[in-house]
């Protein structure tokens, strides 16, 4: 145990110290971001980013991966916000973490297989443009130094790391707030800064317990936002730490980091923050910086914590414009380049699939809906194509008066009409033999088109003998005893 | 057929622990297997502190990492295998018929609990490559090596030598009645003295068992030698063991739980600091 301690903490302490270092500062820009997003001040953002980054440091299930304060949380609850107030939010946030909990226990992460790579990749695109649009409100109907300051401070971005020797070990983000903060502040520009937007903590959190009244009324108000900040809280956080897992090639364990981001969001409902999840863009950045054990979340969250507290004077002067600029980054660097430039090398049903998902959440601001018309449009061209294994062969028998058909492959719901359509009921027969010893049957459609067969070659006076029925439609029970069998596969090929 | 296994690695240890398995699996009758386990959690991790993703980012960082993994196992793949191939050199010319090399990625601790149904014992070195030069150190995956293996470890210290003589501690417990048993069923030590030594005061029932060991070991066909000392465990050990000029000890490890040890300390890791030869640990 001390072993496995060490291993998870202490194995690669620069790295994580470092990596923690550089997160924590590109968290403070993002929390404030988001809390603008929901509509609340930028406390709220910033408590949560550090009670999630903290306990998921200790309970959750992918050491290394940061979580925090999101924005595809915060589109869930604007409205939430806008209608019932903060407090409502933090009800629905503990609510959301329950949920969560309960989906650990049940073990639904491992439902994260029907998520398909195509519908990821769509996931983070979308999340990315997103990300890039709630920007705008911060660049319509402003002064030209704002542009300016934003386009200087993506240039600071993205120049800085070209610096000889400083490039690599100073954060660009970092340089570009405090040249951005430096500037307005010289200049005495009147443009919006972090101050405006609402309060900065100025002690530590508190713990405090939502001001709700406890009644079904309120549940009816907070389940359906709760529900969908559990899903999507879920949904990104799986999908973040497979992208981890993939980075740094080693294991996770799914079903912990379900209960586990639970309860960090049950602890940030409770000390006033809001929900949150895992940050794709953050854990790349922890990654790249180093970072590899769950001492780097830790050491992110507190260091966050406690650079709002002590600097909050300074952090209120920070323009958006910079902020902006860091924002601009974080979705640049979410969106998947690789997918525009595989449209044209996969295949189109893929290529709908990714493209739907992004659609659907860019227009409804919900990820959950962009996963759910993914998932259920993938599902349909799967079906589709598994439905092209069916072929029917006949052949007359030898006096003329009888047909042999051999049916191969598999009959559902996709096929059902394929297969009824190859019996040729015209053809004036006595006798007709339907070997279904090498089919399939997965379903009761399938079932009910071999019984349509039947009774239409019946009514045609013709006489019907299906072979091999109880081997094709052992498939349709779902829990056929045959799968747990270390022959299931031979089984299910043999016929 | 149960191998003697054989952990080599880069640390001075390697050429001690090879020539100690040939010894035992000579003795035994058993099959060598020499071990080599190569974990990838050890390589140092780089980080770009530049804090910015770009385009590609993600794409392109999975790209530099598994580069850069890919290169340093490659390397240590191929240093590995000469560690073994030198380690195997060794064995054949110390007189083992077919010495049997093999490499495993993963974790040492979590690869000698799969490999444990193939071993009938274990030839570790006290400290691994990481450790420094420090005499008395611990090599760092050691406690949780022998706490995982449910085989007897031998662990070795400096040169090996054949043993001339043994030392067992003895103290009535169950542990050490049943390595009383092992090493009377076992070929390893037949025909050596061995010096059944208890550390606290005579009494009629200490006597018993100690006799009735005795009795067993001598039919395992042991030279046997009994002694009762008082005093502090460990150093009084060492002081029987210095007298008599013994050159290994055996003795039962890890009886108590990690609890009493946080709290107690364990005679079995002070033993391992402080032992200047090799030293047999029954489960």
């Amino acid at each position: 145990m001390l072993q496995t301690i060490k291993q998870n903490w202490f194995s690669n302490l620069r790295g994580d110290l470092l990596s923690g270092l550089v997160v924590a500062l590109a968290l403070i820009p993002e929390a404030i971001a988001f809390s603008i997003i929901a509509g609340v001040d930028p406390r709220v953002g910033l408590y949560a980013s550090f009670c999630i980054a903290v306990v998921i440091a200790f309970v959750g299930g992918r050491p290394g991966m940061i979580s925090a304060a999101t924005g595809a949380m915060a589109l869930l609850m604007v409205t939430l916000v806008r209608e019932h107030g903060l407090q409502y939010l933090l009800a629905a946030t503990l609510l959301c973490g329950l949920l969560q909990i309960g989906a650990g226990y049940l073990r639904l992460g491992s439902l994260m297989r029907f998520v398909s790579r195509s519908v990821v990749t769509g996931f983070v695109n979308a999340l990315a443009i997103l990300i890039f649009m709630a920007q705008l409100p911060e660049l319509t109907g402003v002064t030209w130094h704002v542009y300016a300051m934003t386009a200087a401070g993506l240039g600071i971005i993205y120049l800085f790391p070209y610096v000889p020797k400083l490039g690599k070990v100073i954060p660009s983000p970092l340089v570009c707030i405090l040249s951005m903060t430096a500037v307005a502040m010289y200049f005495g520009l009147d443009i919006r800064t972090v101050g405006d937007m609402g309060e900065l903590p100025d002690t530590l959190p508190v713990f405090l317990w939502p001001e709700v009244p406890l009644n079904l009324e309120t549940l009816a108000i907070i389940f359906p936002y709760s529900a969908a900040l559990a899903v999507v809280g879920l949904l990104e956080s799986l999908m973040t730490a497979t992208i981890v897992d993939e980075l740094t090639d080693t294991g996770s364990d799914k079903n912990r980091e379900c209960k586990g981001q639970g309860v960090a969001n049950i602890v940030s409902g409770l000390f006033g923050g809001m929900a949150g999840c895992a940050m794709i863009g953050q854990s790349v950045i922890n990654v790249k910086s180093g970072g590899r054990t769950r001492l780097s979340t830790l050491v992110a969250g507190v260091v966050l914590l406690l650079m709002v507290v002590f600097l909050s004077d300074w952090v209120g002067q920070i323009p958006m414009a910079a902020l902006v600029a860091v924002m601009i980054m974080v979705s640049i660097g979410t969106f998947s380049w690789d997918s525009v430039r595989n449209l044209k090398h996969y295949p189109l049903s893929t290529n709908i699939v990714m493209v739907v998902t992004v659609v659907v959440v860019v227009f409804t601001h919900n990820l959950a809906y962009g996963v759910l018309a993914g998932v259920l449009l993938a599902a349909m061209f799967f079906a589709n194509k598994v439905g092209h294994y069916l072929s029917i062969d006949s052949e007359l028998d030898a006096d003329a008066s009888g047909r042999r058909y051999q049916v191969v492959g598999q009959v559902f719901f996709s096929s059902a009409d394929k297969f009824t359509a190859a019996f040729d009921f015209k053809e004036a027969l006595s006798r007709v033999t339907i070997d279904l010893s090498r089919a399939h049957f997965w379903d009761i459609t399938a079932v009910s088109a071999l019984d349509k067969v039947v009774l239409k070659f019946r009514r045609e006076g013709t006489e019907v003998e299906v072979l091999g029925l109880n081997e094709a439609s052992a498939t349709i029970v779902d829990r056929f005893g045959v799968h747990d069998k270390p022959d299931a596969i031979d089984k299910l090929m043999s016929h | 057929m149960t191998h003697v296994m054989a952990c080599i690695d880069g640390s001075p240890q390697a050429a001690a622990v090879c020539d100690c398995a040939a010894w035992a699996s000579q003795r035994l009758g058993a099959p060598l297997t020499l071990l080599h386990v190569l974990d990838r959690r050890q390589f140092p991790v780089s980080g770009d502190l530049s804090g910015i993703i770009g385009l590609g980012s993600r794409e392109f960082l999975l790209q530099e990492l598994a580069t850069l993994d890919e290169k340093r196992a490659k390397l240590a793949l191929e240093e590995g295998r000469m560690m073994l191939d030198a380690a195997r050199q060794r064995a054949l010319s110390a007189g083992v018929a077919q010495p049997e090399c093999r490499q495993r990625h993963g974790d040492l601790v979590e690869t000698l609990r799969d490999l444990q149904n193939d071993t009938r014992l274990l030839v570790i070195g006290r400290q691994g490559e990481d450790s420094g030069d420090d005499i008395q150190h611990i090599g760092s995956q050691l406690e949780s090596v022998i706490r995982t293996m449910h085989r007897p470890i031998l662990v070795t210290v400096g040169q090996f030598t054949p043993p001339r003589s043994l030392m067992l501690a003895f103290d009535g417990s169950a542990t050490t009645l049943k390595g009383v048993e092992m090493l009377a069923a076992s070929p390893l030590f037949k025909g050596l003295p061995i010096h059944l030594v208890m550390v606290g005061s005579e009494d009629d029932a200490v006597l018993t068992q100690l006799n009735a060991a005795r009795d067993a070991l001598a039919a395992g066909g042991l030279e046997v030698h009994t002694a009762i000392r008082a005093g502090e465990v460990e150093p009084t050990l060492h002081a029987y063991q210095a007298e008599h000029g013994i050159d290994l000890l055996v003795m039962g490890a890890y009886g108590h739980s990690r609890i009493r040890q946080f709290f107690v300390g364990s005679t079995t890791t002070s033993m391992i600091r402080t032992t200047r030869t090799p030293l047999l640990l029954l489960r």
